[in-house]
C-alpha cells in the first residue's frame, strides 16, 4: 500500500482520468500535422540542409574547411561533441538515476528526455566522425583484426574509451526508450483507424499484449535496464574528461573531471529538456502533466548541478595556485585575462551565476524565467567546452606557436546543422510517438493525482491543517 | 501513537566508559612501549633509521586522524538529513533521529580539533615549520613558502573556527526545529528547516572540500589534488550512511523502532551498496589520472603509499580497496542481501572499518612515514574515541522519540514499500 503525503504537490492536476491521459497524448498522434509543427519542421530541414551541405564540403574539400590550425587542433569540432554529449545525458538520467530515486516526476518527461537524449548523441557522434577526415574508414576505431584493414586499437587511448563508452551509452539508451514505447505503441495500435497507421504501429509494439505477464517482465527489464544505465550515464562523461584530463596540458590535467564533467553534463542536459518541454507542453497542451511543479523540480536539478559546476571552477582556480606549478598558474590567469577572456565570463556568468536565480522560488516557477535561464545554460555549457578546448590548446607550452582560433562559415555550418540534425528527429519524435509514457503516468495517477475520492484536491485544507490530523486527508485511493 | 523513547541502561552507559578505559590502558601501555624503545609495529624500521618517530607525535596523529574521522560522521549525518529535507524525501523519517543524534559529536571534535591543532600541529603538518618559509634559510622551501597565503596559522584557525562554528549552528537549528516539530506539530518548522537544510547544503558543499584540503590534503604539503575535497566527501559520506545503518539495526535488534522493516534497510542498503561505488569511482578516477600522467609531484603521493616507504602501506593500500569496494559491492549486490539484518550490519562494519583505514592511509605516509603501524596506540585511540562518540551519540537518540511523531512524512515512511 503506497501512501502519499498530503503535502506533496500533485503531479497531474486538472483531475485526469486514465481515458484523458491516453486522449491527451494520443490526440498529437492521430490528428494530422498542424500547421506550426509543418512551418517548425520546415525550418528544421533547411538546418538538416546546412548540415549535408556543410559536411559534404567537409569530406569533399577535407578539414581544412574547419579553421584548425597546428596549434589549435581541437575547437568547435570536439566542443561541440562534448556539448551534445553533456545534454544526452539527461534522459538516462531522468529514466534511470531518478527511477532509482523513486522520483515519480519523472514519469511525464522521461518519454520525452530519452528520445533528446538519443537525438543529442547522434549529434555528437557526427564531430569525432567527420574528425577523422575520412570517415568511410570509420570502423577503424572497433578493434577488428589487423587482417580487416585496420590496425589493433590503442587500448591505452581514452578515445578508444569513449568509442566503447558512448556507443554502449547509445545502445542501453535507445532500448530503454524502445522498451519504454512498447506499450503505448500498443495503445495508438489499439485505436488507429487507418490501416497503414495500425500496420506499422502494430509493427512498433512488437505485439504486446499487455497481460500481466507481459507488465511483470517489462517493470522487471526496466529496472535491469536503470541498473545498467547509472553507471553508464556516469561513465560517458568520465570518459569524455579523460580525453582531456589523461593528457598533460595545463588546465586539462585535473583529477575532478570526470564528476565534474558529469555533474556539468545534467546540467546542460537538464537546460535542453526544460527549453524542449516547455514549448512542448504549451503547443501540445499538456499542462496538466508537465507541470509547474515539474518544472521547479528541474530547476532545482539545474542549481544543484550548476552550484556543483562552480566549485569545481573554484576548486580549479584555487588548486592552480595552491599547486605552485607555474603552467597551471598561467592557463587559469590566461582563461580570465587573456584574448579569450570574454569567452571565461560568459562561461561563468551562464554556468554559475544565472542558475543561483533559482534559488528564488517565484523565479524557479515562472515558466517564462526558466525559459530563458535554460537558454542561457546552453549558451553557458557550450562555452564551458570551448573554454577548456580552444583557452588550454591556443597557447601551449611554445609560445613561438601561440595561435587564436577563427572558425569558417563551415565550421558554423556543421554546428548550426546538427541543430537542424536534432530538430528534425525531434519533430519526427512528437509527431509520431507519444511524448509522454501514458503507461507510466497511468500508473501514478493515483497517488498523485491529487484526487482523492473525495474527489478534491487534498492540499486545499491541509496546509493550514494540523499535520497530526495525517489520516483524514490522504490520498488513498479505496478502489 | 508512534512516540518511542530510548532507553541507555546504566550497564549499557558502563560499556562505553569501559571501552574508553581500555582504551586509555591501552594508549598508555602503548606510551611506555615507545618511551621505552620498543613500540608496537616498530621492529621493521631498518634500513631509515634516521627518522624514528616519537612516541608523542605518534599519539598526536593519531588523534587527529580519530578526531578527523569521527567530526567527518556527524557533520555529514547533517547532510543526510538535509539532502533529504530538500529533496522531499518521505522513506527516511523513521531513521532520520539516527543521523540527527550523529551530530552531537560536533562540539567535542571542535574542541579537540582546536587542542590538537594548537598543541600537536607540528607534528601533523609540515607546512607549520617556520623555517621554510626563511629565503634562504636552510629549510627554505619555494613551494611551500608560495601556499602561505593559505596555509598560515591564522587563517587556518580562523577556517577551522568558522566551519565547526556553521556546522554546529546549523545541526542545533535543524534538531530544534525537529523536536519543536514533535511538540506542536504544524508544517511550519518542516518548512524552516526546508531553508535551513539548503543553506546548510551550501555550507557544507564548499566546507567539506576545505576542511579536506586544510585538515588532510595539506598534510602532504607539496602535494595536491582538485579531486581531494570530493575524495575526503565520498568518504565521509558512505561512513556516515554506514554508521546510520548500523544504528538502526542494533537498535532494532534491541526492541525499538519497531516501524522500522526490511523496506527501510533496503533503502540504507542500496545508499551504502551506491555510494561505496561511488567512492570507488572517485578514487579510480583520482589514482587513473596521476598514474596515467606520471608526473612526479602528482604521483608522488600514490608513490609514498605503494612501493614508497619501503612498501609499508602497499597492503593497506590493496586492502582499503577490497574492504571499501569489492566487499560492499559483492556482498549487497542481491535484493535479498539488503533487507536482512545480518548482511548489513557486518557490511557497514566493515565500511566503517574500512574508511578508518581510508583515512589512515590519508595522514600516517606523510607523518609518521614508513615508522606507522597498528599498535596499542592506534587501537587505544580509536576505542577512546568510539566510546566518546557512543556516549554522546546515545545521549543525543535519548533527548527526543525515536520517531518524528509530526513529520509530515511520516505516514508515507511507515508505509513504505520497495
Amino acid at each position: 500500500m503506497q501512501h502519499t503525503s498530503p503535502i506533496r504537490e500533485p503531479l497531474v492536476t486538472g483531475g485526469k482520468t486514465y481515458h484523458d491521459i491516453t486522449e491527451d497524448v494520443c490526440r498529437q498522434v492521430e490528428a494530422a500535422p498542424n500547421p506550426r509543427w509543418a512551418a517548425a519542421f520546415g525550418v528544421a530541414l533547411i538546418g538538416l540542409a546546412i548540415f549535408f551541405y556543410s559536411v559534404y564540403r567537409t569530406l569533399w574539400f577535407g578539414i581544412g574547411e574547419w579553421g584548425l590550425n597546428k596549434t589549435v587542433g581541437w575547437a568547435w569540432d570536439i566542443t561541440n561533441f562534448v556539448w551534445w554529449v553533456g545534454i544526452g545525458h539527461a534522459g538516462t538520467l531522468i529514466s534511470a538515476v531518478l527511477l532509482l530515486f523513486r522520483q515519480k516526476w519523472r514519469s511525464s518527461i522521461n518519454r520525452a528526455a530519452e528520445a533528446m537524449t538519443i537525438f543529442a548523441v547522434i549529434c555528437a557522434a557526427m564531430f569525432p566522425v567527420l574528425h577523422m577526415g575520412r570517415p568511410w574508414l570509420a570502423y577503424w576505431v572497433l578493434p577488428l583484426p589487423n587482417t580487416f584493414g585496420s590496425l589493433w586499437v590503442n587500448f591505452n587511448s581514452p578515445l578508444l574509451w569513449d568509442v566503447f563508452a558512448i556507443s554502449t551509452y547509445f545502445s542501453v539508451s535507445l532500448v530503454f526508450w524502445y522498451i519504454g514505447l512498447v506499450p503505448d505503441f500498443a495503445t495508438i495500435r489499439d485505436r488507429a483507424t487507418g490501416p497503414i497507421a495500425r500496420r506499422a504501429y502494430s509493427f512498433l509494439s512488437l505485439g504486446w499484449t499487455g497481460s500481466a505477464k507481459s507488465w511483470s517482465r517489462y517493470e522487471t527489464v526496466s529496472l535491469i535496464l536503470a541498473g545498467v544505465a547509472t553507471p553508464l550515464v556516469l561513465s560517458v562523461h568520465t570518459i569524455v574528461s579523460m580525453d582531456f584530463a589523461t593528457s598533460v596540458i595545463p588546465g586539462w590535467h585535473t583529477t575532478i573531471f570526470p564528476p565534474y564533467f558529469v555533474a556539468g553534463a545534467i546540467f546542460s542536459g537538464f537546460a535542453m529538456v526544460l527549453t524542449l518541454m516547455l514549448i512542448t507542453r504549451v503547443v501540445f497542451k499538456l499542462e496538466d502533466y508537465i507541470t509547474v511543479g515539474h518544472v521547479e523540480s528541474m530547476n532545482k536539478i539545474i542549481m544543484t548541478t550548476g552550484s556543483i559546476v562552480g566549485i569545481a571552477y573554484t576548486t580549479e582556480f584555487f588548486i592552480a595556485w595552491y599547486s605552485g606549478v607555474t603552467y597551471e598558474q598561467y592557463e587559469f590567469i590566461n582563461r580570465a585575462t587573456g584574448p579569450y577572456w570574454w569567452a571565461y565570463w560568459t562561461m561563468m556568468t551562464c554556468n554559475v551565476v544565472t542558475p543561483q536565480l533559482f534559488w528564488i522560488r517565484k523565479i524557479r516557477r515562472s515558466l517564462v524565467l526558466t525559459f530563458i535561464i535554460s537558454i542561457f545554460v546552453n549558451i553557458g555549457m557550450w562555452f564551458e567546452r570551448f573554454v577548456i578546448i580552444v583557452i588550454s590548446l591556443h597557447r601551449d607550452y611554445l609560445p613561438s606557436s601561440w595561435a587564436m582560433f577563427y572558425p569558417t562559415w563551415i565550421d558554423v555550418g556543421v554546428y548550426v546543422g546538427t541543430f537542424g540534425l536534432f530538430f528534425t528527429l525531434f519533430f519526427l519524435f512528437v509527431k509520431f510517438f507519444p511524448v509522454i509514457n501514458m503507461a507510466e503516468v497511468k500508473a501514478i495517477l493515483k497517488s498523485s493525482s491529487g484526487v482523492t475520492h473525495h474527489g478534491h484536491h487534498p492540499q486545499a485544507n491541509v496546509i493550514h491543517g494540523a499535520a497530526t490530523d495525517s489520516n483524514t486527508n490522504t490520498t488513498h485511493s479505496n478502489e | 501513537m508512534t512516540e518511542e523513547r530510548l532507553i541507555i541502561s546504566r550497564k549499557t552507559n558502563n560499556r562505553f566508559f569501559l571501552m574508553i578505559a581500555i582504551g586509555v590502558v591501552m594508549l598508555i601501555a602503548g606510551i611506555i612501549f615507545m618511551a621505552i624503545g620498543g613500540g608496537a609495529g616498530h621492529g621493521e624500521g631498518h634500513g631509515e633509521a634516521h627518522d624514528v618517530v616519537s612516541w608523542s607525535k605518534r599519539l598526536i596523529v593519531n588523534l587527529w586522524l580519530n578526531n578527523v574521522y569521527f567530526s567527518g560522521i556527524a557533520v555529514t549525518a547533517v547532510f543526510i538529513v538535509a539532502v533529504h529535507y530538500v529533496a522531499y524525501g518521505g522513506w527516511y523519517v523513521l531513521v532520520k533521529r539516527i543521523p540527527e543524534a550523529l551530530a552531537y559529536y560536533l562540539p567535542i571534535g571542535g574542541i579537540v580539533m582546536l587542542l590538537l591543532f594548537l598543541i600537536g600541529r607540528h607534528d601533523i603538518f609540515h607546512w607549520t615549520h617556520e623555517g621554510l618559509y626563511e629565503v634562504g634559510g636552510p629549510e627554505y622551501d619555494p613551494i611551500i613558502a608560495g601556499k602561505q597565503g593559505y596555509l598560515n596559522f591564522t587563517f587556518f584557525l580562523i577556517r577551522m573556527i568558522i566551519y565547526f562554528g556553521l556546522w554546529i549552528l546549523f545541526a542545533r537549528l535543524l534538531r530544534k526545529n525537529s523536536i519543536n516539530e514533535d511538540m506542536y506539530g504544524g508544517t511550519t518548522y518542516y518548512d524552516k528547516n526546508i531553508v535551513l537544510s539548503g543553506a546548510f547544503l551550501v555550507i557544507y558543499g564548499i566546507s567539506s572540500s576545505t576542511s579536506a584540503w586544510d585538515w588532510v590534503m595539506s598534510m602532504d604539503t607539496h602535494w595536491f589534488s582538485t579531486m581531494f575535497g570530493w575524495y575526503v566527501f565520498s568518504s565521509w559520506f558512505v561512513t556516515a550512511l554506514a554508521a546510520t545503518t548500523l544504528a538502526v539495526i542494533i537498535l532494532k535488534q534491541n526492541g525499538y523502532l519497531h516501524l522500522v522493516n526490511a523496506n527501510h534497510l533496503h533503502d540504507l542498503g542500496k545508499f551504502v551498496f551506491a555510494f561505496s561505488i561511488f567512492w570507488t569511482y572517485i578514487w579510480f578516477a583520482q589514482f587513473l589520472l596521476y598514474w596515467y600522467a606520471n608526473i612526479p609531484e602528482e604521483a608522488l603521493y600514490f608513490i609514498d603509499r605503494l612501493g614508497g616507504n619501503n612498501g609499508h602501506y602497499k597492503a593497506i593500500f590493496f586492502l582499503n580497496l577490497i574492504i571499501n569496494f569489492a566487499f560492499p559491492f559483492l556482498v549487497l549486490m542481491t535484493r535479498d542481501a539488503k533487507r536482512q539484518m545480518i548482511m548489513l550490519k557486518i557490511v557497514s562494519i566493515a565500511v566503517l572499518a574500512g574508511h578508518w583505514l581510508d583515512f589512515y592511509l590519508m595522514m600516517m605516509p606523510s607523518t609518521l612515514r614508513a615508522e606507522s603501524g597498528f599498535g596499542f596506540i592506534e587501537f587505544g585511540t580509536a576505542l577512546v574515541f568510539l566510546g566518546v562518540f557512543l556516549l554522546v551519540f546515545t545521549r543525543g537518540l535519548t533527548k527526543a522519540s525515536l520517531v518524528p511523531v509530526n513529520h509530515p512524512f511520516l505516514e508515507e515512511s511507515v508505509h513504505h514499500h520497495v
